[in-house]
Parts: structure tokens; sequence; C-alpha cells
């Protein structure tokens, strides 16, 4: 007789509520597909998967604020063995994702119907895309981090190509795709590293089994956090792991690049927050001169790169790359000042640059080509109203006080000095000079008197309501936050401290 | 006497929020001004003008209402305090003393007349909400006593006179907008650093984080509190932001092409308000919180100070365009604060804040003056001028007028400020005081030139048959002229406000220092009675 040896596999309790607004984006993303599959025919799929998608936003913010709630009287806990955290933290990052959402749809309509494009797959492509992100923003795991990477990055590679008549994006979706892979590879490997060395993937067992044991020999350790640092640092475009940036950001769809550019860096900082300063640190001694360096790095190549461009979406591209910088700035510090501090950041800038994509996309026109400095000449002319606005978002992006901007970049440099860090704070004010240099051209391009004899063939741009509830949303946030920011940063602060342990 | 600390000494005012209003006024009007449509610009205006002159009946009110005889260091009168932006323990807290109050009353003086000079501007609308945040913001940097308060205000400021510059500017306005924005927010990055480097040091030795500069001040400028080293580094920090902004020696280049190309209301804004931004954060903050690192490095800045008046001078007296000139002489102006400043005297400040004030009388009158002569002739260069005497004799003798105020000739306020400067100047630094008078002659050098190129002779070609002054353009020029006029033979009024802050401020340098001012300095009040009594 053969002993039955076969252990039964424990499965887990699945917290439902704990991933309640995962299932909600992700229910709404796969009804939109079988609607599309199901009435091929109809016209009214696209307007149908837009209500499918507004209502998955509003049950996933529903679920998103009751957690909030939840976690401010109980306390943060895991769920589905530790895979998942419901904190304060997530539920930060899970907003700045539902909002960049929202914005990036409302945007994107007027996109789809100019380009006729009307199709429900893009908006399923970003909802998933979205799920993606909030697992990522509650992953407590590293193999769910992996997940979590894969599901947000696949959806964005299609995305990124989906404008199938321009080269530029068929080359965006495939050179992101390429170099995606192979970073998420580059992360796999860390998290394998990782395991070696401590024999567990669990963020909180890593941080327990490091807190108890001293590694005589913790090379493994090392070049395993290292790796993830690489796969990471490639989503949140932080130098040198930045080089697609310019490219997908100027090839992909314009409202695709503002989603990609403010919920991806937020999605994929929320990780390195979690992963660095929740799970390692003891070994802040090791990392933190690696984030030091990946900061002012890309504070240097995104502020410098970007003063010789003169398309408008790369020097928004290389700016994406500076403001990872600043970012980083508040990460490196290592403190939950400097925590609290990159999360106020990441909700500012979404705001800022899905403002500032928005006009973008606007003054595009069909065919989403008009991108050159010389295609702004004279907006403030013709269009006060957006060229005020494109103002607005650009002088936050330089840290202009009474915008939001400027309280974000406080935020960070006051981490930085708190932690005794002059020169980094330093280094972050005095690339915050050069890049206003690229925001001015810009305004100074708009406000610039145009060629009047090209401007007469043109029609005058139109803003359709959606994308006009983008801007209004986008531009009074940026404005309350420079001016009454309380709010937020006490959201902020509450969510540094209540994270899962 | 008055080293109290904080909050406990100054009466919250209860009322009124007057400093509040002064602010926020503007930046309301400017949103009026915005909601009202591009078609009705005379409805534009009219806003435009309500606001400015609201806000400078509520100016005079302050005049009014400031308390003379209360003073004391630190000691603000009007004090607002509420939280702001909650987790940093940044506070709306505003305040009035000496050192500010004349400040905020030119600047609520310059913006009317600002802009009833520019009635015909193109685009009266953005122009009109530019210049009224603008205000607003000049405000909220004399009146702010939170570092990060006055620091939002401070860089603020910069985004209106970028698009006043850009916009509304002559030829070269885009190159002269960029090059004043950059120049000043890379001083300003420096001076970041500064407040934030004080903060959290202040709260590494074991206080609650705060930007509160009546508890910063007393703290920081107490013996052991910071290192020697660390204060002189932080006070350098804070004073190339200020320097840029002033601008000193080697960080002025900017200036020339931002007052060259700038609109005449913005030139008159810049020259008037914005440049005493420098040189009252010095008087506010660097001084009073890092007294020994002043004590220290003035040799430094009075070195600088020299070289900027006897410079200034020199190129102006070169410079072909009229513009340019004046804005040379500002450079040379403003080295006398600086010299008065960091002579650390009673007198010397004094005679600072009194020539921050009449500066920004006199240069403002003067590029008002330029800019009516660029409206009739569309250029500025002097030589293509000659007998305007005879053309416009009104004009003319305006403008004579004010050249002598501006030189500082007995009798104007530029006088009695340059006199006091280089009299506190004297008393400790003896030779720079020297070298600066050869500033006062020089300023009679390139501007008395000028004149006598310009309205000499006999009127040829375009200079013929000019029009003269309008009775708008009158209603510009002469209260600054007539109020320099009045400070010139009766500075009492200004110095009985003035004089007790620099007292103050040098009895606090010298509680916190063993620095000791010439016992001859403390007679304050009596030199200030003789130059009165005149």
């Amino acid at each position: 007789m053969i002993a039955q040896v076969v252990t039964p596999i424990h499965t887990p309790p699945i917290d439902w509520f704990a991933i309640a607004p995962e299932i909600a984006l992700f229910a709404a993303a796969v009804a939109i597909v079988l609607t599309r599959a199901l009435a091929r025919r109809s016209k009214r799929v696209f307007e149908a998967s837009l209500v499918v998608a507004a209502a998955g936003i509003v049950t996933s913010g529903a679920f998103t604020y009751v957690q909030w709630h939840l976690v401010r009287r109980d306390g943060p806990y895991q769920a589905i063995a530790g895979m998942v955290a419901v904190d304060g933290f997530s539920v930060f990052i899970r907003t700045v994702v539902l909002i960049s959402l929202s914005l990036a749809l409302l945007i994107s309509v007027a996109y789809l119907q100019r380009e006729r494009f009307e199709a429900a797959e893009y908006i399923a492509l970003m909802m998933l895309s979205a799920t993606g992100m909030m697992v990522m923003a509650s992953a407590n795991d590293l193999v769910v981090v992996f997940l979590a990477l894969e599901i947000l990055s696949m959806a964005l590679y299609v995305l990124s190509a989906f404008d199938r008549r321009r080269a530029e994006s068929q080359e965006a979706g495939l050179k992101y795709f390429l170099l995606g892979s192979f970073s998420s590879a580059v992360f796999l490997y860390g998290v394998a590293l990782i395991y070696g060395a401590t024999g567990t993937t669990s963020l909180v067992g890593i941080a327990r089994f490091l807190s108890t044991t001293t590694l005589l020999d913790n090379g493994v350790l090392l070049v395993g956090m290292a790796l993830l640092l690489v796969g990471l640092g490639f989503k949140v475009a932080a130098a040198p792991f930045h080089m697609w940036t310019p490219d997908v950001y100027q090839g992909a769809p314009t409202p695709v690049t503002a989603f990609m550019a403010a919920a991806t860096k937020a999605a994929a900082f929320g990780a390195i927050l979690r992963v660095f300063v929740g799970t390692f640190p003891l070994y802040r001694v090791d990392w933190r001169p690696a984030l030091f360096g990946l900061a002012v790095l890309s504070l240097a190549v995104g502020t410098i790169a970007a003063v010789v461009q003169s398309d408008v979406k790369r020097m928004l591209a290389y700016s994406s790359i500076s403001h990872a910088g600043y970012v980083l700035i508040g990460v490196q510090a290592a403190t939950s000042r400097g925590t609290s501090a990159a999360l106020f950041y990441l909700f500012v800038y979404a705001l800022m640059i899905v403002g500032a994509f928005a006009i973008v996309s606007v003054v595009a026109r069909r065919g989403d080509q008009n991108h050159s400095l010389d295609d702004y000449r004279g907006l403030a002319r013709r269009e006060p109203i957006l060229a005020g606005l494109l103002t607005l978002f650009l002088l936050a992006q330089a840290g202009v006080p009474l915008t939001g901007g400027f309280v974000a970049k406080l935020g960070v440099f006051a981490a930085a000095v708190a932690a005794g860090q002059y020169a980094l704070a330093l280094i972050g004010t005095l690339a915050a000079v050069i890049s206003a240099f690229v925001y001015l051209r810009i305004v100074l391009a708009m406000y610039a008197p145009a060629d009047e004899a090209a401007e007469e063939t043109r029609a005058p741009l139109r803003i359709d309501v959606a994308s006009g509830v983008a801007l209004f949303v986008a531009a009074a946030g940026v404005i309350a936050l420079g001016v009454l920011p309380g709010l937020v940063l006490d959201f902020a602060r509450d969510a540094t401290l209540l994270l899962a342990k | 006497m008055v080293h109290v600390l904080a909050a406990s000494s100054h009466a919250t005012n209860q009322g009124f929020p007057l400093l509040t209003a002064l602010i926020v006024l503007p930046f309301i009007g400017a949103v009026v001004a915005l909601l009202v449509p591009v078609r009705r610009p005379e409805l534009i205006r009219v806003v435009g003008y309500i606001t400015t002159a609201a806000t400078f009946g509520f100016a005079v009110y302050l005049l009014a209402d400031f308390n003379t005889a209360q003073h004391g260091f630190q000691h603000y009168q009007l004090v607002e305090r509420h939280r702001w932006m909650g987790e940093f323990g940044v506070q709306w807290f505003l305040g009035v003393d000496g050192i500010s109050l004349f400040m905020v009353a030119l600047n609520a003086l310059l913006f009317p007349l600002g802009l009833l000079a520019s009635s015909k501007v193109e685009q009266p609308k953005s122009f009109i909400v530019w210049m009224l945040l603008l205000e607003g913001a000049v405000m909220g940097v004399f009146l702010a006593l939170d570092l990060i308060v006055f620091f939002i205000f401070f860089e603020f400021v910069l985004v209106p006179m970028y698009f006043i510059i850009a916009g509304w500017g002559y030829d070269n306005r885009r190159y002269a907008a960029m090059k004043f924005f950059l120049y000043t927010m890379a001083g300003s990055a420096f001076l970041l650093v500064g407040i934030l480097s004080v903060a959290f040091l202040y709260q590494r030795a074991g206080h609650a984080l705060t930007f509160d500069s009546t508890v910063l001040v007393p703290w920081a400028s107490a013996h052991g509190s910071l290192a020697v080293i660390t204060s002189k580094w932080l006070f350098l920090a804070f004073a190339v932001g200020f320097a840029v902004k002033i601008p000193l020696f080697p960080f002025h280049t900017w200036l020339p092409d931002a007052h060259t190309q700038a609109p005449t209301a913005g030139s008159v804004v810049l020259a008037g308000v914005m440049l005493k931004m420098g040189t009252y954060g010095f008087l506010r903050f660097s001084v009073p919180m890092f007294p020994q690192a002043a004590v220290d490095l003035a040799p430094v800045l009075l070195v600088l100070a020299v070289i900027g008046i006897t410079y200034g001078a020199i190129v102006a007296a070169m410079q072909p365009d009229l513009k340019r000139l004046i804005a040379y002489s500002s450079i040379a102006h403003l080295g006398f604060v600086v010299l008065g400043t960091f002579a650390l005297t009673t007198q010397g400040i004094s005679g600072g804040l009194f020539t921050m004030l009449s500066h920004g009388l006199t240069t403002g009158a003067l590029f008002l003056l330029v800019g009516m002569l660029s409206d009739r002739r569309h250029t500025r260069e002097i030589a293509a001028f000659g007998g305007l005497w005879k053309s416009i004799p009104v004009f003319a003798g305006l403008f004579i007028a004010t050249a002598f105020a501006s030189i500082g000739l007995p009798g104007f306020s530029g006088f009695v400020g340059e006199f006091l400067a280089l009299l506190g100047a004297f008393l400790t630094s003896r030779w720079y005081a020297v070298v600066a008078t050869t500033g006062v002659i020089l300023a009679a050098v390139y501007l008395l030139w000028a004149v006598q190129r310009a309205f000499t002779g006999e009127p040829e070609g375009e200079n013929v048959g000019l029009p003269d002054l309008s009775l708008r353009e009158l209603a510009t020029v002469v209260p600054l002229l007539a109020l320099s006029l009045f400070l010139g033979f009766h500075p009492r009024p200004v110095l009985d406000r003035v004089d007790p802050a620099s007292r103050d401020l040098i009895a606090h340098v010298e509680q916190t220092t063993k620095y000791r001012q010439p016992a001859v300095a403390n007679n304050g009040p009596k030199v200030a009675a003789t130059v009165g009594g005149k």
C-alpha cells in the first residue's frame, strides 16, 4: 500500500472586500468586452461601454472610500494570505489611479470620436490597465507586484499602438512592449534573488526575516534589490531607465500618454515605496544612495534634454522624467515625511499632466499630429481659455506658488532638508529653474503672434463637454491644492502612517 | 528691553482683517476683471481703478491707524494668524511694523498711478488682471511674517511680472522676460533651501516645526542655537535670493533688460516696489536671524554695494537709451540701501529704508515720464531728442525736477535717504562711505548730462510740435514728485515710524552679538531731528 502523502492544499479564505475596488473595475472591463462581442453591429456599444465604465469607476471609488473609512477606524490589515494589503497607502494610490482613469477617459471620448475609432476595446483596455495599477497599489507580495506589473503593462502596450494609421504609434507600442518585457524580466529575476536570500516573497515576511536575521553575505539580496529597482524604475520613467519614455509618450495616442504618465507613475511609485521604504528599511544605507543617484540623474536628464526639444509631447515626456526625479527625492529620504510628500506629489502630478495633455490632445486636431511648438504659436489670440489653462498646468509643473505644483515640490524639498540632504534639495530647486525655462518656452509660443495667413485656413478648435469637464476638474484641483492643500496633505500623511505591517 | 518671545508681545488683531484685505482685495479685483467680457474694456478699467483705489484707501487707513508709540523688536501691529496648509505648520501670519509700513503704502500708491498711465494699453483685460495679481502678491511679500507665506508671494510675483514684460513690453521683451524669470527663480532656489533648513534645524533642536519668523528669528539669532558656520551658510543662501532681487552687483544683469523692455507700468512697479523686496528681505529676515553672520559678512556686502553704486552710475552715464540709463541708476540707488543696511547703524538702516521709499517715488516718476516721451517720439534714444525744453516745456520742467529729486538734491526725499545712509556708513565703515559719496556726484553727471542732451538747444525734426502733457499724464507724475518734495522738507512723518524700527533692529544685533554700534550712532533721533528740522 502506498501511503497517502498528498497533503491537502490550503486555500486561503478570500476576503472579497479587500479586492472589491479591483473587481469592480475588472468586471466593468469584462462587461464592455462582452457587450462588444455580442452586440457587434449596434452603434450604441460605444456609448453603452462609457456608461458601464463610469459605473465601474464609481463602484470602485465607493469601495475604496469604504475601505478608507474602515482602515481609519480599525487600522490596516492584510488579506488573502498576506498577498494584499488594505491600508491607507493603497487607498491613496487607488484614489490617484481612479482620478487619472476618469480624467483620461473623459478626454479620450473626444479623441476617439474625432479619429473615428469609437472602439469599446479602448475603454476596456484602459480599465484593465487601471485594474493592474490598483492591484499594484495594494500588492503585499512580490509575486503580486509582478502580476500587477504585467496586467497594467499588457493593456498599455496595446493602447500605445492603438492608432493604427500612424507609424509612430505602432513604433511606440512595439518599443514599449520590447523594453517593457525586458524590464519585467529583470524585475522577475530580482524577485527570484530576493526569494533566494530570504525564503519568502511576502513583503511582510521579508521585512520580518530581515529584522530577525543578520545575513552574513547579503550579495544576493542586494543584487535582487537592484534588479527590483531597475524594473520599477523603468515603469516610473526614472533615468537611466527612461530611454523609452520620449518615443512612447510621443507616439502613443495623446489621451493614452496622459493616462500612462499620471497613473502608471503613481502605481509604480506606490510599489517602490512599499518595497523599499516599507520592506527594506534596514537596508536603507544600501538603497538610499542608489535612489539618490536615480533622482539626480532623472532631474538632470529630464530638465536638460527637454530644453532642446521642439515637440510639445516630447517636452512633456522629458519633463515627466524630471518629475520622477522630484518624487524620488521624497522617496529616498526614507522617512514618513518623504513618503507622504511623494504621495502628495503623485496626486498633484496626475492632475497637472492629464490637464496639460488634455489640451495637447485638442490642439493636435484630427490625426493627432500637430505637436510642434509652432502649432502653439498664437494660441492665446485664438483660444484664450485653452491657452490660459495650459499656462496654468505648465506653471504648476514648474512649481509656481499658489498652484498644487508648488506645494508638491515644497513637500519633497522639505523632506530632503529634514533628512539633512541640503545638496539634493538645492539640486532639485535649481532643476526646477531649468524646467521653468522649458515650460515658459511653450507659454511664450502661445502668446507670440501667429502666422495669420496659415491660421485663416484652419477651423477653430473645439472642446467637447467631456474634455471641458476634465479640464475644469484638473484646473480647479491644481489651484485648490495650491491655495488650500490641507485636505489632501492630511490624506497623504494619514495614508503614510496607516501602512500594513 | 524688548527681546520678547513671539506671539505674546503683539496684540492680535480681532477686528477688521485690514492686512488680509490689502492682499486679497487685488486678487478679488483680478477675478472680477477676469469675469468681465473682453469686449467691455471700459468696465474692466473701472474694476482696475476701483480695486487699486480701494486698496490705496486701505493703505492710507493703515498709515493713519499705525501706532507710532508701539514698537520693539519684532513687535508687529494688526497681526493676523490662522492655520494654513495643515501638515506643514505654515500659518497665514501677517503683521506690519516700521520696516514694512511704507513699502505697503508705496505699493498701494504706485498701482493706481501705473494703471492710469497705461490707459491706452492693448488687450486691457489681461493687462489689468496681471497688474492686480501683482499688486496683491507684492502686498503679501511685505506683510507676511511666516517664511513660507513670504516665499510663496516672493516667488509668485514673478508670474504676473513675466507676463507684463512678455506681453506688453518693447521689441526684445521675450528675451528680457525669460531672463528676469529664470534669474530671480534661480536666486529663490537658494532662498527656499535656506528657509527649509532653518525650520528643520529648529525642529531638530526639539521644537515643533514652524515657519513663524517671530519664533525662528529669536531662536536662530540666540547664541548657541546654530553653529557659526551653519548660520553663515544660511545667511549666504538667503543673501543670494535677496541679492538677485535687489539686484546687487554681480547678480544685476537681468535688470537693465527687464526694465528697458518692460512697459511703463511694469517698469514703475519693478523699480518702485519689486526691487525693494530684496532689501526688505535682508532687513526683515537675514540680519535679524543671522546677526553674527551679518556682522561678519557685512564687508562683503558693503563692497558689493559700493561697486553697485559706482559701477551703476558709470554705466548709466554711458547709456544711449534713456530707459536703460534709469535702470542702471536703480542699481546705484539700491546700492545705497544695502550700504546703509550693512553699515549696521541706526542712521544707516533708517537711511536705507528712507531711500527705499524715496527711490520708489522718484524712479517711478522718471519711468512714467520716459514712457510719456517714448509714446510721443517712439524712441528712447537720448541722441534723438534735443530742445525738448522749448517744444514741451511742462514735460521738461517736470522731468528736470524729477531728475533733481533722483540725484538727491537737498529739498527732495532722495537727499534725506542717501544722506542718512552715507552718515550711517561713515560711522562704521568710513572708506566705503567715502567711495560711495562719489556715486552721488556721478548721479548728477549721468542725469544732468542726459537732461542737457535731451532738453537744451533748439528743437529740430520730430522734436518740434510735440503735444505737451495731458491732464491724465500730469495726474500720474505730480503726486509722486509732490510727495518727494514734501518728504524732502518734512521727513518727520516717515522717520518717526522708521527710526524706532531701525533702533530696535540694531538693539537686537547688539544683544545677540558682540557688535556695538558707535556711541554717537545711538543718538539716532537727534540726527533725524536735525535733518527733519530743516
